[in-house]
């Protein structure tokens, strides 16, 4: 152990060759398929892929700075922004997943009857029901503003409590409260401590959570990996990334569905 | 209770076993450590003991400085470390961002100002012992600070430990400027940051538990070197 | 080798936040002998003889060494009332003054050794220097001071807190020192000890010299009512 220690002391400290650094967000590391894409890739294409987890709004902001070769985020209007700044020359979507509505077993808003995305949350904020909102900008936080926003409701009130955290002590306070709250099924699947709760609504296409690959364009920052980008991207889109992504399972169901065009 | 109990198997499990990702993870927390410590003291001690020999007019408000410097968050660091080597960054042509020596420079400059603070204490009470001797010795300024730095020995070695505690430990400005990528920037602490996000509990104990052994054993293997040496140095 | 002596003051005065700690004193120290600086407490002994090696800067008046001041500083030593040691070994203490001025350590520690063994330091060479007891400190004090082979010694009550025994270790040494050629100027307040070993006196009150001269004639016949009321143990104010 020691000379093993001893030895890695004295390795060289830079990186590896042929590598793509790309930024994701923390929702798609807890998901747990990265463990599976990874090594496919690097199996397939030789090319390294290095994940730098940040927040949706500091993967973009690495990606502007040139800091990444490109990036895997899940938030479309910060993305087309992003775009058309000139930081990336387009976005490419890859799969998606989807958000629940978790609450209470005993369903005091009544969600179970609900037709869609908006007439549950006007559900919630009608009974005035206990709601918990990450509230830290994430892009998690930022489809739930997207949603309150297309059922036309301001949410506002002692009801409603914005709690600046991630999704696990979201969930932990949601759980401890009684409340509803919007999660990605990845992290719902995932956490242990469910106590009563169980998804209260799903299936929306407006709850669907949209994931795409933006590269760095190479014109703006000279120095990005924009070959190995090119090689990631096509792997990404190909039928082998089709059988890999669909057929990931958590618990027992399929998180992601590959739509990459 | 169950998670501790649960991450105190898992360490044992882990240094039992060998495991690969361990010893990497391990090693490079060291590297990066004791290497920002080694930068860090080479500084800080020669700082520290010119502190206390030299009077100057802003010597106090230099002092004071360091003091703040020392409460400086270290997730600040990180972020103007992370604006200077950012690609778009006035640095940003080394591209050292999301390398090891990022997070050196990152630690270093959260542990000189500690370090460096130690070391002026501990000279300052020595230099009034020592002051009129070396004066009357005609001893150079060089040759005050130098003979400060090893008649303190003792102390300085205090110094460089709470810098390294605090090196090893550090999560927020390396987490930043290193990227905890799996294979390249990834060391204990992140990782115990990210198994914490995961749920994974007992894996991030044990984690820990391995972080302490290894401050433990550092601390204990330089008071022995210390307690050791049979002469003194001149 | 051109002499650093004599060393030569004018009006020379120290001051502190406007109290007079010394002077104006007038005084001219030439070569050869032991000068011994006597007078009641607070009359400004110690900081003479600090203003006289440079210890403190003098606020008015003036000290010409017959040397530029830098080489002046080198050629002379200082012990303290209260011994300082490195915390070192005694052989790294003596060798330390040697070491400062570059010599190299072999030499530097032959030469330690060969003082080590005059001061009877022989068998502490390899104990730490503040675990000594006050008589040892004293004297490895005196031989650090001396291991530079200096023109001028300064010695702050050099037996101030010693016994019997111990004092007359160091007065043989000072005595021998003077017989090597080195000029030794010191405070005491033993006046026992100033008749036994110094051929001048230097009698300082209220931080001037009072009156000054060779031993004898001072011992034998003090010229002013206040170095005879001194002599003869009365409180002199």
């Amino acid at each position: 152990m020691i000379r093993a220690l001893l030895l890695a002391l004295l390795l060289p400290l830079s990186a590896q060759a042929d590598t793509l650094r790309m930024a994701v967000t923390t929702s798609f590391e807890n998901s747990g398929l990265a463990e599976v894409l990874l090594p496919r890739i690097a199996a397939d294409t030789g090319v390294e892929v290095q994940l730098v987890v940040v927040g949706t709004g500091q993967a973009l902001r690495l990606g502007a700075a040139g800091d990444v070769d490109a990036v895997l985020v899940h938030a479309r209007a910060a993305e087309e922004a992003f775009v058309a700044e000139g930081h990336a020359p387009y976005r490419r979507p890859i799969m998606y997943n989807d958000f629940v509505l978790v609450g209470p077993a005993s369903d005091p808003a009544d969600l179970a009857r609900a037709t869609d995305a908006a007439d549950a949350l006007a559900r919630i904020a009608a009974t005035r029901a206990p709601f918990v909102s990450r509230g830290d900008d994430s892009g998690t936080h930022q489809a739930e503003l997207a949603l309150w926003n297309a059922a036309g409701i301001t949410p506002d009130g002692p009801w409603y409590r914005p709690v600046g955290a991630g999704m696990g002590a979201a969930l932990n306070t949601a759980v401890g409260m009684g409340a509803y709250v919007l999660a990605d099924r990845a992290s719902w699947l995932n956490f242990g401590n469910r106590g009563g709760m169980a998804i209260a609504f799903e299936g929306d296409p407006a709850l669907f959570n949209q994931y795409s690959f933006l590269p760095i364009d190479p014109a703006r920052h000279p120095t990005v990996n924009a070959p190995a980008a090119a090689v990631v991207e096509s792997w990404l889109t190909s039928d082998t990334a089709r059988q890999v992504i669909d057929g990931y399972r958590v618990a027992g169901q399929q998180l992601f569905t590959f739509n990459a065009e | 209770m169950t998670d501790l109990l649960a991450g105190l198997r898992e360490a044992l499990r882990l240094i039992v076993t060998l495991d690969a990702d361990l010893i990497e993870i391990t090693a490079r927390s060291l590297q990066v450590t004791l290497t920002a410590l080694l930068i860090a003291c080479a500084i800080g001690l020669p700082l520290g003991g010119w502190l206390a020999v030299r009077r100057f007019r802003f010597r106090r408000a230099v002092i004071a400085v360091l003091n703040a410097l020392i409460g400086l968050p270290p997730v600040v660091v990180g972020l103007v470390v992370y604006l200077l080597l950012s690609r778009s960054g006035p640095l940003g042509v080394l591209g050292l961002l999301f390398t090891p020596t990022a997070m050196i420079i990152a630690q270093v400059v959260i542990i000189t100002p500690l370090i460096a603070s130690i070391a002026h204490q501990a000279m300052r009470d020595l230099w009034a012992d020592y002051h009129d001797l070396l004066i009357s010795m005609n001893a150079t300024r060089w040759q005050r600070v130098t003979t400060l730095l090893i008649d303190g020995r003792r102390a300085l070695l205090t110094a460089a430990l709470a810098g390294f505690g605090r090196a090893i430990g550090e999560v927020g400005a390396i987490m930043i400027v290193g990227g905890n990528i799996d294979g390249a920037t990834r060391v204990l602490t992140t990782a115990i940051a990210l198994e914490t996000g995961r749920g994974n509990f007992a894996l991030a104990v044990g984690l820990g538990l391995i972080l302490i052994t290894i401050a433990l054993l550092v601390s204990g293997a330089s008071h022995w070197a210390l307690r050791t040496e049979r002469r003194s140095l001149w | 080798m051109v002499a650093v002596l004599p060393l030569t003051l004018r009006a020379a005065t120290l001051r502190r936040r406007g109290q007079v700690l010394v002077g104006p004193v007038d005084l001219t120290i030439g070569p050869g002998g032991i000068t011994a600086v006597i007078g009641p407490n607070g009359s400004g002994k110690t900081s003479l003889l600090r203003m006289m090696h440079g210890l403190e800067r003098l606020t008015s008046g003036s000290l010409d060494w017959s040397l530029p001041p830098a080489t002046a500083r080198t050629r002379q030593s200082y012990v303290f009332q209260r011994p300082v040691v490195l915390r070192r070994s005694v052989l790294a203490n003596l060798a330390y003054p040697l070491r400062l001025r570059g010599v190299p350590p072999a030499t530097a520690e032959a030469r330690a050794r060969a003082i080590a063994t005059t001061f009877e330091l022989t068998a502490l060479l390899d104990q730490p220097a503040p675990s000594l007891s006050g008589g040892e400190l004293q004297r490895l004090a005196l031989a650090r001071a001396l291991v530079t082979e200096p023109e001028v010694l300064f010695a702050d009550e050099p037996c101030a807190a010693l016994d019997g025994r111990a004092t007359r270790q160091i007065e043989r040494h000072l005595l021998a020192a003077a017989d090597g050629g080195t000029r030794l100027v010191m405070s005491t307040h033993d006046m026992g000890q100033a008749r036994r070993i110094a051929t001048d006196v230097v009698f300082l009150l209220h931080g001037r010299v009072h009156e000054s001269g060779p031993a004898a004639a001072f011992f034998d016949a003090p010229q002013t009512p206040q170095a005879r009321a001194f002599l003869n143990g009365d409180i002199v104010e």
